[in-house]
């Protein structure tokens, strides 16, 4: 059973910008991986639990000292924009 | 500087089956290592050497993406004199590359990806810090497939790489250019980043060692993730020897990676030529058959007769769910690669395309910034997390996960090391896989497994196939047994006595 994906909405939610073309590609082989992907359903019963971390830790924890913070200047120097020690980014709110 | 450095050398004259390449940068650090302590040689002049080399074949090869001669020099004069002080670790002096995807502070650091043009990272990661303390000298940032993703370094924004042993073909990836690098003598050793091969991998498809240590042993911490769970530094060398000398230097727990492991720091070089006899070797059934190239079969099965010779006792072992690892791993590490790479926004690094809102600055950054295999597995990755679909696809995926894992569980019970070829075949042409994702990603289906469940592994060349391309046999050990791991790719390394050179090489040296 082919895989049918709604690519535009995909691509929103991974704020993607794609062409025509690259959506085109895309439909058909995500389609493809994810066929050959769906495999992990026929032997991923339920009583297998899941793993995230193949060495699993928990709680890990550091000395709660203060640390000098990275140089304001050579963190904003990658900045595409900036203003008064900030990152400046296109409006955000409608205006009135 | 070839004829100097046989006048210096010639207490460190190679085996006489060896090929006539007797450069500095052709040796390995060890070697070098000797020879700086003996004061036969200089870090300067060894320096000098790989900058030579890199002159002389980087054109055709393209392992680099940024070479830093100057800033090298400088590092290399203070090794020096830090060996004539007398008390210099075992890594200084020795030049190093590093894999475009490790931070290092005030040197660009690119991901091979046109969103990171121009970025250039506040901080060193944790590996190139501690040899960097250690007296290393950093001789450039390597080429790679565009943030780790790819096996054949042809998804790097800026270029492919070539195949030191035949220029038409993929170094392998994802660090095809640490592979290339150290292949070509342009880097005494290099490294690299495997998240589902990419250290192993390109190591095989050039002819050199890669080591993948146990996830964790490595700290993180500067590494600009791709797949959290699976990424994974390792070592590129021209010898088992080597791998255990740089890894002494960098593995360790570091509390600036939540994941890095409670290790002590140790030498991995104690105990490696310890021998094999008795060693209960796996091979692994569902590594050799259908799909793997007849010439890395008899390479790989030479390799497994020849640890036999050594007084392992092989059997024959079975990893059942190899199959399913793939397709586990087409959703896991898109899926993490999905949500690590939102942070590029355009907002703080890297490239902004303006737009009239947030949002759709975001949106037109990434359409113009990622490349298509990027793009592919942020889509893939997204998919498979939204709503609806998690469990089927993320959550069957992690059990899959656990089923790998009890796989080698049972495995490790009754043998101490698996073996299987590292990649189903040699080097394949430039372009030749591009359209076929599938195929594409078949290409680590050996080596998959050990990312799932963290468990470390090596490829060490095994020979040469029918085409004179390079062959590699993996050897996988429980989690935390690199001593062991090391000792059986050191006991096989020597036997094996692999010694052939590119050509692109040896003809520098003719």
């Amino acid at each position: 059973m082919p895989v049918e994906i709604d690519i535009d909405h995909v691509a929103r939610l991974a704020r993607l910008e794609l062409s025509d073309e690259e959506k085109e590609r895309l439909r058909t082989q995500l389609a493809v991986i994810l066929d050959n992907a769906a495999k992990v359903g026929e032997v991923a019963t339920e009583d297998v639990p899941p793993t995230a971390y193949a060495i699993p830790r928990s709680n890990v924890l550091r000395p709660d000292e203060l640390t000098p913070s990275l140089p304001l200047e050579e963190v904003l120097a990658n900045a595409p924009e900036v203003e008064d020690d900030r990152f400046k980014v296109p409006r955000i709110a409608e205006v009135e | 500087m070839r004829r100097r450095s046989r006048t210096i050398g010639s207490r460190f004259r190679a085996s006489p089956r060896s090929n006539d390449v007797t450069a500095l940068c052709d040796r390995k650090a060890t070697e070098l290592g000797a020879m700086l302590r003996a004061g036969e040689t200089s870090s300067v002049e060894i320096t000098a050497s790989c900058f030579e080399r890199i002159e002389a074949v980087e054109d055709r090869v393209g392992a680099f993406l940024a070479r830093r001669e100057d800033p090298a020099q400088e590092q290399a004069a203070a090794a020096d004199s830090r060996i004539a002080s007398g008390d210099a670790p075992a890594v200084a002096g020795i030049p190093l590359a590093l894999k475009d995807v490790l931070s290092t502070r005030g040197v660009e650091t690119t991901c091979g990806s046109k969103i990171l043009d121009g970025y250039v990272p506040p901080y060193d990661c944790t590996p190139w810090n501690r040899l960097k303390d250690d007296g290393s000298v950093l001789l450039g940032k390597t080429n790679c497939d565009e943030f780790a993703m790819g096996s054949s370094n042809e998804n790097s924004a800026f270029g492919p790489v070539h195949n030191p042993w035949d220029l038409t073909m993929v170094p392998g990836g994802s660090s095809g250019g640490s592979a290339a690098a150290v292949a070509a003598g342009e880097a005494i050793w290099a490294l690299g980043t495997d998240t589902g091969g990419s250290v192993r991998q390109p190591a095989s498809l050039c002819g050199v060692v890669g080591l993948k240590p146990t996830y964790g042993l490595i700290s993180r911490y500067g590494l600009i993730a791709f797949a959290s769970s699976l990424d994974t530094i390792g070592t590129f060398t021209r010898g088992v020897r080597d791998a255990a000398l740089l890894l002494s230097s960098i593995a360790g727990k570091d509390v600036l990676d939540a994941t890095s492991l409670d290790t002590p720091k140790r030498d991995y070089t104690e105990g490696i030529d310890g021998g094999i006899d008795g060693l209960r070797v796996g091979v692994v059934r569902e590594a050799l058959g259908e799909g793997v190239g007849a010439g890395v079969e008899s390479s790989v099965r030479d390799a497994i007769d020849r640890l036999a010779g050594l007084g392992a006792t092989v059997g024959e072992t079975s990893l059942p769910h190899t199959d399913y690892a793939l397709s586990a791993y087409y959703l896991i590490a898109p899926s993490e690669a999905s949500s690590n790479l939102a942070r590029y926004d355009g907002v703080r690094y890297g490239l902004r395309v303006d737009g009239a809102d947030s949002i759709e600055m975001m949106t037109r950054t990434r359409g113009a910034g990622f490349g298509a295999e990027v793009k592919r597995r942020i889509m893939l990755g997204t998919y498979a997390l939204s709503a609806g679909y998690y469990e089927a696809y993320y959550g069957q995926a992690q059990k899959v996960r656990t089923l790998i894992i009890r796989d080698y569980e049972a495995a490790f019970s009754d043998f101490d090391v698996l073996v299987s070829p590292t990649s189903p075949t040699t080097a394949f042409p430039i372009g030749a896989k591009v359209d076929d994702p599938l195929a594409m990603y078949l290409n680590d289906v050996f080596t998959i497994p050990a990312n799932l469940s963290g468990m470390p592994a090596i490829s060490i060349p095994s020979g040469l196939d029918e085409k004179g391309l390079p062959v590699g046999v993996q050897i996988t050990a429980p989690v935390l047994r690199e001593d062991v791991l090391l000792r059986t790719a050191f006991a096989l390394e020597q036997v094996i006595a692999f010694d052939e050179r590119p050509r692109l090489v040896t003809d520098l040296a003719a």
